[in-house]
C-alpha cells in the first residue's frame, strides 16, 4: 500500500512543516475560543434565569432523566478517551490502531445522538416543549406527567412562573451541543477515512490533533451541560 | 538594513504579477491568493458602501422637511435601519480589514499569504452570503428595528427581522474566519528578523482588531440566534410578556456591539499610524505606546458595554462602573492622537491625498472622541440619550474616523496593488468635498441633539428645519466627495502612470516588492533587522 504520508509536503507558504503544524493548532484553539464564547450566551442566560426563577428551575429540571444523561456523560468522557488514544496512534504511525479508535469514538457519537432521541422524543410525546404563550409549543400533557411523577409535582408545576424557559433554555443549550456532535462527527469521519488511506505518521498528524481537540470540546461542554441541567438543586 | 535582494529577471521584460498570472473567471471565484480576495473583498465593500449611501441620502431627502418629504413613515423606518445594517456589517466591520488588511498584511509581514488561504476564501464566501441574505430581506418585507433589533418591538413586528439577523449571524463567521487567520498569520509567518516590536502599527492594529473580532462576535453570534428562537418558538428569553427580560438582550447585543465599533475604529489608527509617519518622512513617535494602547483598547472596550443602558433601568452602581470604565478608554485613545500629532512636529510634511485624508481623520475622529466623553458622563447622557448628539458622535467616529482612514489607506496602497498612481488633484478635491460635506452633515446634528431633536425620528418640531435642511445639504455634498474618490481611483486604472516599487518612500515591507506584487509577493525571503520605520540605514533599532 503506498503511503503519501511519506511524501507529504506543507504547503508552500509555510518555512517549514513545524511552522505549518503549528499554525494550524493555534487556528484550532482560536476557534475553540469562539465555540466557547457562543456557548457562554446560554450560560449567561441560564444564570440570570436560575438566578430570579429559582424554583422554577428547581421543579422544572425533574422532567430531564438524570440516568439518561449520566449515560450520555459518561459515553463522551469514553469517547474522549479514545480519540486521545488514536491521537497518539498517529503520532506513532499506528495506522490500524488510529482507524480502529477513531471508529469506535464515531460509534460513541452516535451512541450519544441516539439517546438524546429518546430524551427529545418523550418530551414530544408529553408536551414538555419551548415557547410560552398562545404562539408557543408549551402545552403540557398534565395527565401523563401525574402518572409519572405524582400529582403533587403537577400541581407545583402548573403553579410556576414560566415554567417555558427553563425547557427553552434546556432545548438550546442541548440543541447547540447536539449539532456540534454531528458537526464534530463529521470531522471524524474526515480523518477516519483519511488514516484509512494511510495519510497519516509521525511526520504529519496534526489533522487528527485538530479534529481530537475539537472533539475534546464539545465533551468538556457537555461536562458543564450534564450538572447544570439535569442536577439542579 | 532590511535585506531583500530580488532573484534576477530577463532585463526589459516585465515579470508576471498576480492580476495577470493566470486568467479567466474561474482563476478569480476559486483564488487562494490573499491579493486577489482583497481585491474581491474591496469591490463587494464599495459596491455595499454605495448601497447603504443611498440610503443614507433617502432619509437625509426625507428630513428636509418637516413632516412627509418623499416617503412614508413605514418606509422611512425601513431605510433608516437598512442604512445602519449595510453600513455596521456589511462596509465598516469587513472594510479595512478584509479588503485592505487581505492585501497588505502578508506584505508587511513579509510573508507569501496568510497562513489558511482556504478559509480567507471561506470568509469571502461567507460574506457574499450573508450580503445576499441581507438584500433579500429588504425584498421580503424589510426591517424596521433600526440596526440594534432592540426588544421586545423585534420579537414582535412583522417586517422581515429573522433574514436580516440571519445575515449578520452568517455575515459574523466571515468575520472570526479573517480574525483568526490574520492572529495564526502574525504569529507564524513573519519574515525571518521580524520581532513583533518590529512589525509595522497596521498590523498591530489588525492583530488586536482580530483578537476582538474573537472574542466579541460569537456571543452576537448566539444572541442573534435567540433572538430568532424567540420570534420562532417564543420560548420567552426576551420577551417581557412571556416572562422575558428585553435588558437582557440589550446586555447581550452591546457585549458584542461595543467591542465591535472598536472592530470598525482601530485598524484606522492602524492605518493612519503608517501614513503619518510615511508622509511625515520621520519615524512614528511613540511606536511601542501606539502598539500596545491597542492592546489596551481592545481589553477595554470588553468593560464598557453598560454605557449604551445608563436610561435602560441598570442599577446605578453598574452606571457608575460603566461610566468610570468608558473614561478609561479615552487614555490609550489619547496616547495614540498625542503621539501622533508628535510625528508631525519637526516632519517634513508632504501633503498628498493620503496625508489629506489622514490630517482630516484626526479632526474627526477627535471630535468624535472628545463627544464621547460627552456622552459617558451619566448626567448629560441623560439629556442626550437617543438624540442626534448621538447619531453626530458616532457618525464622526466611524465614518469620519474609519472611513477617512479607509479610503487615505486605499489612496496610499492603491499604487501598491494596482501598479497606477491616481489624479493627484481629484484625489485632493474629493478628500476636500467629503470634508466639508461632513461637517456639514453632522456638525450640524450636534446641534440638533442638545436642542432636543431624538434620533430616528420622522417628524419633527418646525424650530429643527433649518439644521436639518443644513444636514441635508451636507448630505449631498459628502454623498459627491465619494463618488469622486471612486471616479479617481477607477479613472487611474486607464490612464494612471506607472507607480513604481515606492512611490511614497514609505519604509515598510511591501514597498520593496514590485507594484502590483507578483503571486508569491517577494522573489526571494525578505529578512528584517530594524524597526519598520526606521528611515537611517545601518542605524540599528
Amino acid at each position: 500500500m503506498s503511503n503519501p504520508a511519506r511524501t507529504y509536503h506543507h504547503a508552500h507558504h509555510f518555512p517549514s512543516p513545524r511552522d505549518e503544524s503549528e499554525a494550524a493548532k493555534l487556528g484550532m484553539w482560536i476557534f475553540l475560543a469562539t465555540e466557547i464564547l457562543l456557548f457562554s450566551g446560554l450560560f449567561m442566560a441560564y444564570a440570570a434565569y436560575r438566578y430570579t426563577h429559582p424554583e422554577m428551575f428547581k421543579t422544572v429540571h425533574q422532567l430531564l432523566d438524570w440516568k439518561l444523561g449520566a449515560v450520555n456523560t459518561m459515553v463522551l468522557i469514553f469517547s474522549s478517551l479514545t480519540m486521545a488514544l488514536g491521537v497518539r496512534s498517529a503520532q506513532l504511525s499506528k495506522q490500524g490502531q488510529t482507524v480502529g479508535f477513531l471508529a469506535i469514538t464515531l460509534l460513541c457519537g452516535a451512541a450519544f445522538l441516539v439517546v438524546k432521541y429518546f430524551e427529545y422524543s418523550h418530551k414530544f410525546h408529553l408536551g414538555t416543549l419551548p415557547g410560552g404563550g398562545p404562539l408557543g409549543h408549551w402545552n403540557p400533557d398534565y395527565a401523563a406527567l401525574a402518572h409519572e411523577h405524582g400529582a403533587e409535582f403537577v400541581e407545583k408545576l402548573k403553579s410556576l412562573d414560566s415554567p417555558h424557559i427553563f425547557i427553552g433554555i434546556y432545548f438550546l443549550m442541548t440543541g447547540l451541543h447536539g449539532l456540534h456532535v454531528v458537526i464534530g462527527m463529521i470531522a471524524i469521519t474526515w480523518v477516519l477515512l483519511r488514516a484509512m488511506r494511510g495519510d497519516f505518521s509521525s511526520k504529519y498528524f496534526f489533522p487528527v490533533e485538530c479534529v481530537g481537540l475539537y472533539w475534546h470540546l464539545v465533551d468538556l461542554i457537555w461536562i458543564y451541560l450534564f450538572p447544570l441541567l439535569y442536577l439542579v438543586g | 538594513m532590511t535585506q531583500y535582494t530580488p532573484s534576477s529577471s530577463e532585463p526589459g521584460q516585465r515579470p508576471p504579477n498576480f492580476w495577470n498570472s493566470s486568467r479567466g473567471i474561474a482563476s478569480w471565484l476559486l483564488t487562494l491568493d490573499h491579493k486577489r480576495i482583497g481585491v474581491m473583498y474591496l469591490a463587494f465593500v464599495w459596491a455595499a458602501f454605495m448601497l447603504g449611501g443611498v440610503f443614507a441620502l433617502l432619509v437625509r431627502t426625507e428630513l428636509l422637511t418637516a413632516g412627509k418629504t418623499i416617503v412614508e413613515a413605514d418606509t422611512y423606518n425601513q431605510l433608516f435601519t437598512l442604512h445602519g445594517a449595510v453600513m455596521v456589517f456589511l462596509v465598516i466591520i469587513p472594510s479595512i480589514p478584509a479588503s485592505l488588511g487581505n492585501i497588505i498584511l502578508p506584505l508587511q509581514l513579509g510573508a507569501k499569504d496568510v497562513a489558511f488561504p482556504r478559509v480567507n476564501l471561506a470568509s469571502f464566501y461567507i460574506y457574499v452570503i450573508g450580503a445576499l441574505i441581507a438584500v433579500y430581506s429588504i425584498f421580503s418585507g424589510a426591517v424596521d428595528t433600526g440596526w440594534t433589533f432592540y426588544t421586545p418591538y423585534s420579537t414582535t413586528t412583522n417586517s422581515s427581522v429573522s433574514t436580516m439577523v440571519l445575515a449578520a449571524f452568517i455575515l459574523g463567521f466571515s468575520s472570526i474566519f479573517t480574525g483568526l487567520n490574520f492572529i495564526a498569520t502574525v504569529h507564524r509567518l513573519r519574515a525571518p528578523g521580524m520581532t513583533f516590536f518590529r512589525m509595522p502599527l497596521f498590523v498591530w492594529a489588525l492583530y488586536a482588531t482580530a483578537v476582538i473580532q474573537i472574542l466579541a462576535t460569537p456571543v452576537l453570534g448566539i444572541t442573534l440566534l435567540l433572538l430568532i428562537a424567540e420570534r420562532v418558538l417564543h420560548i420567552g428569553i426576551f420577551d417581557p410578556a412571556l416572562g422575558g427580560d428585553p435588558v437582557l438582550f440589550q446586555h447581550f447585543f452591546w457585549f458584542y456591539s461595543h467591542p465591535a465599533v472598536y472592530i470598525m475604529i482601530v485598524p484606522g489608527f492602524g492605518v493612519i499610524s503608517d501614513l503619518i509617519s510615511t508622509f511625515s518622512r520621520k519615524a512614528i513617535f511613540g511606536y511601542r505606546a501606539i502598539a500596545l494602547s491597542s492592546i489596551g483598547i481592545a481589553i477595554v472596550g470588553f468593560l464598557v458595554w453598560g454605557h449604551h443602558m445608563f436610561t435602560s433601568g441598570q442599577s446605578e452602581l453598574a452606571g457608575m462602573i460603566f461610566s468610570g470604565l468608558t473614561f478609561l478608554i479615552a487614555i490609550p485613545t489619547a496616547i495614540k492622537i498625542l503621539n501622533w500629532v508628535a510625528t508631525l512636529y519637526k516632519g517634513s510634511i508632504v501633503l498628498r491625498t493620503p496625508m489629506w485624508y489622514t490630517l482630516g481623520f484626526l479632526w474627526l475622529f477627535l471630535i468624535g472622541g472628545l463627544t464621547g466623553l460627552y456622552l459617558a458622563t451619566m448626567s448629560l447622557d441623560l439629556h442626550l440619550h437617543d438624540t442626534y448628539f448621538v447619531v453626530a458622535h458616532f457618525h464622526y467616529v466611524m465614518m469620519g474616523g474609519t472611513m477617512f482612514a479607509f479610503i487615505g489607506g486605499l489612496h496610499y496602497w492603491w499604487p501598491k496593488f494596482t501598479g497606477k498612481m491616481y489624479s493627484e488633484k481629484l484625489g485632493n478635491w474629493a478628500c476636500a468635498t467629503a470634508f466639508v460635506g461632513f461637517n456639514l452633515t453632522f456638525g450640524s446634528q450636534f446641534f440638533l441633539g442638545v436642542a432636543g431633536m431624538p434620533r430616528r425620528y420622522y417628524n419633527y418640531l418646525p424650530q429643527y428645519e433649518p439644521l436639518h435642511q443644513v444636514s441635508t445639504i451636507g448630505s449631498y455634498i459628502l454623498g459627491l466627495g465619494f463618488f469622486m474618490t471612486l471616479i479617481c481611483l477607477l479613472r487611474s486604472l486607464s490612464n494612471g502612470k506607472d507607480a513604481g516599487n515606492n512611490p511614497w518612500e514609505s519604509t515598510t515591507l511591501e514597498w520593496l516588492t514590485p507594484s502590483p506584487p507578483p503571486v508569491e509577493n517577494f522573489a526571494g525571503q525578505p529578512t528584517v533587522d530594524r524597526g519598520p520605520y526606521d528611515r537611517h540605514a545601518g542605524s540599528g533599532h
